[in-house]
């Protein structure tokens, strides 16, 4: 591992001010704040990180789990995944989001992971963390040897002619559906920042994954309060039963009304260079006799702009029968 | 390693560059001097000398270095030891003694429960954690809540009945 400097920020400002000192938050960062550590201390044990300075935020009481006084639900950037998923608040008004992080990684992992390092987790496509092979995602303009190459478990939503790499997260997946706005403390102010709009394409920078800048700071995510009587599910399908990585996973959420549905949200992890969320798909559903017609059309608009790789064809359909059958569970 | 010259912190004398800490390993009081890049499991084995902690994979995907911080478990190879400066740890050393075992420890022997024993102090940290957690009666759920301590021998079963053998002595069932 590269030596880099590790101080503890005192304050908030202070870790932005420490964050702020890099020329970028993305890939090639010279600032990284820590939480957990289980993505930052592993790549940097690869070498794919190799950060100047690392920035302990865990003791800036950024790890608070609450309801707000207007019922949205405040997740601290540094509460642990296993607390979140415990949490009562949480199991009772957003199962979907229980359910999606105890889908994830393994208990200690978990005891470990955090609300933000989740959110910012990297993919775990191999060549991205191989320094051997060419990666547009590490190296820009490197090339991508995913194309064409070992594609199984990336990405057919989303993709780039530079990049096919999949966002591993279960967590953001449901925090999509259920209208996540991350909060970021930063350099010129703080910013409020729908989950949607987090995350950016690869496009033809694909070392680009969010929308954070230097020294931005993510302090917690808002939830707002879900739908009276809303039902919600994470299914996830994958190679083995437990501490794997999804091929394909969907957040639903739904509400029933005179025996039609009367609202429908979902997303898609497993498939997407970001998780999936299509309005479209959505607005599809509203209004309808819940039932496997009005879900495999959702599903179909879900995945019209679906591209798969030599390896992952079979996501496509996957993904569908993945939704049909999870919005199946909860409306049956 | 070779280093790019783009991080001019590189240069310095890593030896400049070293944190004091204390740790309180297994009840005990541990003032330490580390390296930043020193993990919580090269610190416990190398420095402190307690080596039944082990390095399976160092990436935090095999569970054999599992220790306790604070009551949980975690993998001590993701943990970096400057980080955990006051930080309660208990390695598989702290939880009993050869004539008085913890009753995990007796039941992993009474049930066969390893084979070449690598994994075993991580799988009993993550046993005895799991103790404390919200995990269902079934064996199924014990193997869940087992996943992220993986054994090549395959001693699976065993694990599995010495958990649920501890679980019944203790109340937990």
């Amino acid at each position: 591992m590269q030596f880099f400097d590790l101080i503890r920020a005192s304050s908030r400002p202070d870790a932005v001010a420490a964050g702020a000192v890099s020329s970028t938050a993305q890939q090639g960062a010279s600032v990284r704040f820590l939480a957990g550590g289980t993505t930052l201390v592993d790549l940097m044990k690869l070498g794919v990180e190799r950060p100047d300075r690392v920035v302990d935020i865990n003791r800036l009481g950024l790890d608070d789990i609450r309801k707000e006084a207007n019922g949205d639900l405040f997740i601290g950037a540094t509460a642990r995944n296993s607390d979140l998923a415990q949490h009562p608040l949480v199991r009772d008004s957003y199962s979907a989001l229980s359910q999606a992080i105890m889908a994830g990684a393994s208990t200690q992992l978990r005891n470990a992971a955090t609300t933000a390092g989740n959110l910012l987790q990297r993919t775990r496509c191999m060549y991205f963390r191989d320094l051997a092979s060419p990666c547009n995602k590490r190296v820009p303009g490197s090339g991508c040897p995913a194309i064409g190459g070992t594609n199984r478990m990336l990405a057919i939503l989303g993709t780039s002619e530079a990049c096919v790499a999949t966002h591993p997260s279960d967590m953001a997946v449901a925090m999509m559906v259920y209208d996540a706005v991350v909060h970021v403390q930063g350099a010129s102010g703080d910013r409020q920042i729908p989950l949607m709009d987090f995350y950016v394409l690869p496009q033809e920078r694909p070392d680009i994954e969010n929308v954070l800048g230097p020294g931005d700071l993510v302090t917690h995510v808002i939830l707002p309060a879900p739908p009276q009587g809303e039902r919600s599910i994470y299914l996830k399908l994958r190679d083995r039963a437990s501490y794997e990585f999804a091929l394909v996973s969907a957040a639903v959420a739904v509400t029933l009304a005179n025996g039609a549905i009367a609202s429908a949200r979902f997303a898609l992890g497993g498939v997407g260079t970001r998780p999936w969320r299509i309005h479209e798909a959505e607005r599809a559903l509203v209004g309808q006799a819940p039932g496997e017609k009005a879900f495999r059309d959702a599903a179909e608009i879900c995945l019209a702009g679906a591209r798969p790789q030599s390896q992952n064809g079979f996501k496509v359909e996957l993904a569908k029968r993945c939704i049909v059958h999870a919005f199946k569970q909860i409306t049956h | 390693m070779t280093n790019t010259g783009k991080n001019t912190a590189a240069a310095k004398d890593p030896d400049d560059r070293r944190l004091n800490i204390t740790l309180k390993v297994n009840g005990r009081e541990c003032a330490v001097s580390v390296d930043p890049r020193m993990t919580l499991l090269d610190c416990l084995r190398e420095v402190l000398h307690l080596t039944g902690t082990k390095k399976g994979c160092d990436h935090g995907q095999c569970g054999a270095c599992t220790i306790h911080i604070g009551g949980r478990r975690v993998n001590s190879c993701l943990a970096l030891a400057a980080a955990h400066d006051g930080d309660e740890i208990v390695t598989i050393e702290g939880l009993g003694t050869p004539g008085n075992l913890h009753p995990m420890q007796q039941a992993f022997l009474e049930n066969d429960a390893y084979q070449c024993g690598y994994c075993t102090s991580g799988q009993i940290m993550s046993a005895v954690a799991l103790l404390r957690e919200p995990c269902g009666a079934s064996d199924a759920d014990v193997r869940e809540f087992m996943s992220g301590n993986i054994c090549r021998c395959g001693a699976y079963p065993n694990i599995v009945k010495a958990i649920q053998q501890a679980r019944r002595a203790l109340g937990g069932l």
